[in-house]
């Protein structure tokens, strides 16, 4: 996997690349930071609300770009020539000399080496701060473009966090297609080209012979690569990911490993998966290797072949030398190219990735002409709905509910009962299979998900804390918030103890490494506070919280929906008498409605429940 | 170089890279001789041939060496990943983020690969052909090999010089650079939170912003940084023209022959190449070095793990998970060799039948860097089939006393012992194949269901069905995709946490010569249901053996015999627990509870319990 030899561009710059490095940064070091990228999630705005355009090719359009590009190869091709130049001028100028003439005929020389010995790095250096830089703009392009792909909920179903980081490194890959693959290829070409052309007028035959090796070491030999490295790869990332698998298992249940008394077996299992990899690995350094071997070989043997072709020709000894030495030297950037073809059998994967992604349908349906937006108050009306994800059994079967002003209804349920895609379907994120959601009599269908989502949202399903200040993270949730605002909302989930210790300037670390389970699920709520729509919703507000914090928050919750429309799913019974209607949820079905009253006195999951709540609660 | 002196089967593979490539690199001497030789007319056209055969044999070595250098680095890596592995066992997670040593294990070790395939054959080149051409340089034109001489020690010294002077620049905007670039992950990962409040168009601009910010910084950084290889570039050609001007010239007057000439052009650019690309492979070879340094730094046995100030007793506690087995398993200090020796030869037998009396003699223990003691002078006395809760708030020593027990941790002070026999002079293994734990957060390993509750047994596939459907188990397994062959863990299906508490659970019943159950708050987040169905599976396997429970939910509670309250690592006495228990016993004093009623408790005689 190693990068031997690489193209010219870029080879020991630090690599700009968003991946390269994102460890944890410390506090002092953040600060520095330009101000735009901490500021990002509250900055006033009007929201840009463009239509998400399709996916478009990740390789740049040639209006803008394009430019920008071709200066990139033109000065790599530059450089590269420039390389060739000096050597064929230095060969020219020393066997013309021991021809002795008159000083006058090697001046041009003279000046020549000179002058192609001080362009060579000057282009060279020109070609890689291009190169980079559309690489960069290139790079930009992708993820926004990634980006818009992703708005509409539905291409990233299954979101783990290392699926996500995959994708955003291979945004990277569009990079490395131009800097490492491209533009190296473009400057080998050209370079290539004019040394044939060189040739051809000194020695037509010798011009073949040269092309000939020049195609075999730059065409050839990187597409046997591409071809080799796209094979091993394909075998070596599920090797890779397995060993993963298995240090992880080691690290992570090394208690349970440990009292099991099985840690030699998952020891050796693991040592087991590395060396398959070995092995995989070692067979693909065999392109590597070959890839070297072969390259030299055509250089060298191209060399001798064409000093054999004028020497037969009898062409002259100061053509033959510069003959000899533009086909030595030729092969130069030509060489290289066998290791880029490696690399781009792994770029077009990432860049195959992306293009899948772009191409998933979005999960909602956008309505060619959208109704106008829903103005509160609210009257929502969920009838016989019914929503599957993928060809599965439908998560929900069936399920009416009506949500009037005021109201406020839970939702109980074991887990995949279909409870959170209830909410997904009420915030369009999941799409209707039959059945209607209503809002004030419009079917939700003619609404654009933005409308339907700005009156019905809150506490989402796993809510995230971005790398932001405190005050950041919330403000999203109320771009035009006044502190006293926030210090409201930070109040009523509980969360001011925490913020005024925490600091409302401090920046949330990455995954929000300073935010525990329960402070996570208070700032969640502190958001939905904040953002206050028509419709609250609520998923598992208590979630990962203690008891104790758990019990005073439901409390505090239900005190503060007094009144608003809300719709709670959560597992917790506890205080549901204060509710207008309950909803048990099972397999995807309405099980039993009604209120706490109801619902206690009849035999079913909701009794069960709470009489095992009851159990595990001394106090109640 | 230490890498080179870990591993001697390394280092063949090593050597044979690195010969092959300086080889090769000799070779470009003897191809310029001949080359120059044909031009030059002194050598007959005949001379091609061996120039052939220079060629050929240099593209053999080129392969030896990119052979060679795929097998030592796939031999490093693996000797590197079995020690980290092997030393981890040893030191357990608490030294270090265990999240670290996973991707260290796995995908950092890759960071050696340019190390070792590209930078060590390019020092080895570097190291002997420049060296080898001004040689033959001297012998064949002695103003050029000056003029060569002369300006080769440029190379190192402008390329230390401008890195040196770049490097400011560049770290300074470095981390800059990876928070500006990690801004778009951070943006996707969130983007469900930002679609719910409907921000996430407003982002795209910011993306865009950003981006564009990222670029300009990079750029400015890059300008920087790219002069450095201006530089280099820039010595290594003007000296080209430096020594082909001067010849030319001297072959006008005669004073130089075509065939030194030719040689002194084909060579002199020979000299600079390898120190340049040495330069090139500088900065990927470096990101190996620090994995590799990374990897020493926890192979190498070092002194106590840092401990972050700041983290919360009862994270710690729950990172604290596998343990301390140093000094007893590991890396046997020396006090404890002895011990270790006596119970190989002879390995104290605990009763083999029935389940023994646990007795904990005034123990202490201490975690490392750690001033307070996790347990303070507990002694404890559980009879065979007594049933334990362990109650107290978070950072007590509940967990300390369990893995106390499992051996992962040894008293500083005072003893434990199993049936009359110290635990210290027992056979660790042996003991815990005797034990049944349960943690608080049990690991599902990336295999079948059917192995992880099989796990460390040799249970055939009706017992680990019975033992699943003994912890309640069985009903959701079998309406998996693929039943007991799904796969679980990371890539695997996802459990709920009261799934993979059963799981936990059917692993505690398929050892059915466990006498010992030890349970670390099985039903912690559990909802009411799952815990109603963890309980009645705790229930069942406690039946007929000692159990050990750390619990705080009352039903958890309401299974034991007797209730012990730790606080501060210390014993706590007089306790009342609410609804449901009616006593607990003052254990420093020697009463025990009279149990409770709530949920089927076995009508056993009561244990003696109480203090030694």
């Amino acid at each position: 996997m190693s990068d031997h030899e690489k193209p010219t561009a870029g080879a020991e710059a630090p690599r700009a690349s968003a991946s390269a490095e994102r460890s944890e940064v410390p506090h002092e070091q953040e600060q520095r930071v330009p101000a735009d990228s901490q500021q990002s999630l509250q900055s006033p705005e009007s929201p840009r609300s463009q239509p998400s355009q399709g996916w478009v090719s990740p390789v740049p359009s040639l209006s803008g770009m394009g430019r920008r590009l071709l200066l990139a190869a033109l000065a790599g091709s530059a450089a590269d020539l420039a390389g060739v130049a000096l050597i064929a001028s230095a060969a020219w100028l020393i066997t013309r000399a021991a021809e002795q003439p008159p000083l006058a005929a090697l001046s041009v020389a003279i000046v020549a080496v000179r002058a192609f010995a001080t362009t060579r790095g000057v282009f060279r250096y020109g070609e890689r701060l291009a190169g980079h830089d559309v690489a960069l703009r290139a790079q930009a392009g992708t993820r926004e473009r990634l980006y818009q792909a992703l708005i509409p909920a539905g291409p990233l179903r299954q979101e783990g966090a290392d699926l996500l980081s995959r994708m955003v490194d291979d945004t990277d890959a569009v990079q490395d297609l131009l800097v490492r693959c491209l533009l190296p290829a473009a400057a080998a070409l050209v370079t290539g080209i004019a040394a044939v052309v060189v040739a051809a007028f000194l020695l037509p035959a010798a011009a073949l012979v040269l092309g000939a090796g020049l195609l075999i070491a730059g065409v050839l030999l990187p597409a046997a690569t591409a071809a080799a490295a796209r094979r091993w790869s394909a075998r070596i990332a599920p090797a890779r990911a397995e060993l993963a698998a298995r240090v992880a298992d080691l690290v992570h249940g090394a208690a349970d490993l440990a009292a099991y008394g099985a840690r030699d077996r998952a020891l050796s299992t693991a040592m087991d998966a590395d060396g398959r990899l070995a092995r995989l690995e070692r067979g693909q350094s065999r392109i590597d290797a070959t890839a070297l071997g072969a390259g030299m070989l055509a250089q060298g043997l191209t060399v001798v072949a064409v000093v054999l072709t004028a020497q037969t020709a009898g062409l002259g000894r100061v053509a033959t030398a510069v003959l000899a030495l533009t086909a030595l030297v030729s092969f130069e950037p030509v060489l290289p190219l066998a290791a880029a073809g490696e690399r781009l059998a792994s770029v077009l994967g990432s860049l195959r990735r992306l293009r899948e992604i772009g191409a998933t349908p979005p999960a909602v349906a956008e309505p060619e002409r959208p109704a106008p937006p829903p103005e509160p108050p609210l009257t929502v009306e969920v009838e016989d709905l019914v929503v599957r994800h993928g060809g599965r059994e439908p998560a929900l079967d069936g399920v009416s509910l009506t949500l009037t002003p005021g109201k406020r209804v839970a939702v109980v349920g074991p887990s995949g009962a279909g409870k959170s895609t209830l909410l997904a379907a009420l915030m369009r994120t999941a799409d209707i299979e039959s059945g209607t959601i209503r809002i004030n009599g419009v079917d939700v269908r003619r609404h654009r998900a933005d409308d339907v989502r700005a009156g019905i949202t809150g506490l989402t399903q796993d809510p995230y804390v971005f790398q932001a200040t405190v005050r950041d993270n919330l403000r999203l949730a109320g771009p035009d918030a006044t502190a006293g605002d926030l210090a409201e909302a930070v109040r009523r989930a509980r969360l001011d103890t925490w913020a005024e210790r925490t600091g409302w300037d401090t920046v949330l670390g990455e995954d929000g490494r300073t935010v525990s389970g329960g402070q996570l699920q208070r700032l969640a709520l502190a958001r939905a506070l904040l953002f206050d729509p028509p419709v609250l919703l609520l998923d598992e507000p208590a979630e990962a919280l203690d008891e104790e914090t758990a019990d005073a928050l439901m409390a505090d919750l239900l005190g503060a929906t007094r009144g608003r429309t809300t719709l709670l799913v959560t597992h917790r019974l506890r205080g549901l008498e204060q509710v207008d209607e309950i909803v048990v949820l099972e397999n995807g079905r309405v099980a039993q409605r009604g209120s706490h009253a109801e619902l206690v006195a009849v035999p079913g999951y909701y009794r069960d429940l709470w009489e095992s709540e009851a159990l595990t609660r001394p106090h109640l | 170089m230490r890498l080179a002196r870990a591993e001697r089967g390394v280092r063949l593979h090593l050597a044979a890279c690195l010969a092959a490539a300086v080889a090769a690199g000799l070779l470009v001497l003897v191809q310029a001789e001949l080359l120059a030789g044909v031009l030059s007319g002194r050598f007959a056209v005949a001379a091609l041939l061996p120039l052939a055969l220079v060629v050929t044999l240099r593209g053999l070595l080129g392969w030896v060496q990119g052979i060679s250098a795929g097998r030592t680095a796939t031999a490093l890596k693996t000797v590197l990943r079995r020690r980290l592995l092997r030393r981890f066992e040893e030191i357990g997670p608490d030294g270090y983020r265990s999240g670290e040593l996973v991707t260290l294990a796995g995908r950092g070790l890759d960071a050696l690969d340019p190390y070792l395939t590209g930078y060590l054959p390019a020092v080895a080149v570097a190291g002997v052909v420049p060296v080898a051409v001004v040689v033959r340089l001297f012998a064949a034109d002695l103003p050029t090999a000056v003029i060569v001489l002369l300006t080769l020690p440029l190379i190192p010294v402008f390329g230390a010089l401008v890195g040196w002077t770049t490097r400011a620049v560049t770290e300074r905007q470095w981390r800059a650079l990876a928070r500006l670039g990690g801004h778009f992950l951070d943006v996707v990962r969130g983007l469900p939170t930002l679609r719910a409040f409907g921000r996430a168009r407003y982002q795209a601009s910011v993306i865009r912003d950003v981006a564009e910010a990222h670029r300009a910084a990079t750029m400015r950084t890059l300008r920087v940084a790219f002069l450095s290889s201006l530089v280099l570039e820039l010595v290594a050609s003007l000296s080209l023209a430096l020594v082909a001007v001067p010849v030319g010239l001297r072959l006008l007057s005669g004073s130089l022959d075509l065939h030194t000439a030719l040689l002194v052009l084909l060579l002199a650019p020979e000299a600079y190449l390898p120190l340049r690309a040495m330069g090139t492979k500088f900065h990927a070879a470096m990101e190996g070095v620090a994995a590799a340094d990374e990897a020493f730094a926890v192979i190498t046995p070092s002194g106590t793990a840092d401990e972050e100030p700041g983290h919360e007793t009862a994270v710690r506690e729950a990172r604290r998970t596998a343990v301390e087995t140093t000094a007893r398993e590991g890396l046997p200090t020396a006090a404890d060799e002895p011990a270790r020796a006596a119970a190989r030869t002879a390995p104290r037998g605990v009763p083999s039948h029935g389940a023994p009396e646990i007795r904990l003699e005034d123990v202490t223990v201490r975690y490392p860097g750690r001033e307070d003691a996790a347990l303070q002078g507990v002694s404890l006395v559980v009879s065979p089939g007594e049933r334990v809760a362990i109650v107290g708030p978070s950072g007590a020593g509940k967990s300390t006393l369990l893995h106390l027990l499992l051996g992962f941790v040894t008293p500083a002070r005072g003893r434990v012992l199993a049936g009359g026999a110290d635990l210290a002079e027992l056979d660790l293994d042996e003991w815990r194949r005797r034990l049944a734990f349960v943690p608080q957060r049990p690991h599902l390993f990336a295999a079948s269901v059917a192995d992880n509750i099989a796990l460390g047994s040799a249970a055939g596939p009706d017992e680990i069905r019975a033992a699943a459907a003994e912890a309640q188990a069985a009903e959701f397994i079998e309406a998996l995709p693929d039943g007991y062959e799904t796969r679980l863990g990371e890539r695997g299906a996802n459990l709920s946490a009261g799934q993979r508490q059963r799981v936990a659970l059917a692993r505690a019943f398929c050892r059915p010569a466990a006498q010992v159950l030890l349970l670390d708050e099985p039903t912690a987040r559990l909802d009411g249901r799952s815990e109603a169905a963890v309980v009645e599976a705790t229930r069942r396997l406690a039946e007929g053996r000692t159990a050990i429970i750390v619990a705080h939910r009352p039903a958890m509670i309401d299974l034991a015999d007797r209730v012990i309250r730790l606080d501060s690592g210390a014993l706590a006495s007089g306790v009342t627990i609410g609804a449901g228990i009616h006593d607990t016993g003052s254990h420093s004093t020697g009463s025990h509870s009279t149990g409770s009623h709530t949920t089927g408790s076995r009508p056993e005689p009561r244990a003696e319990g109480g203090a030694a």
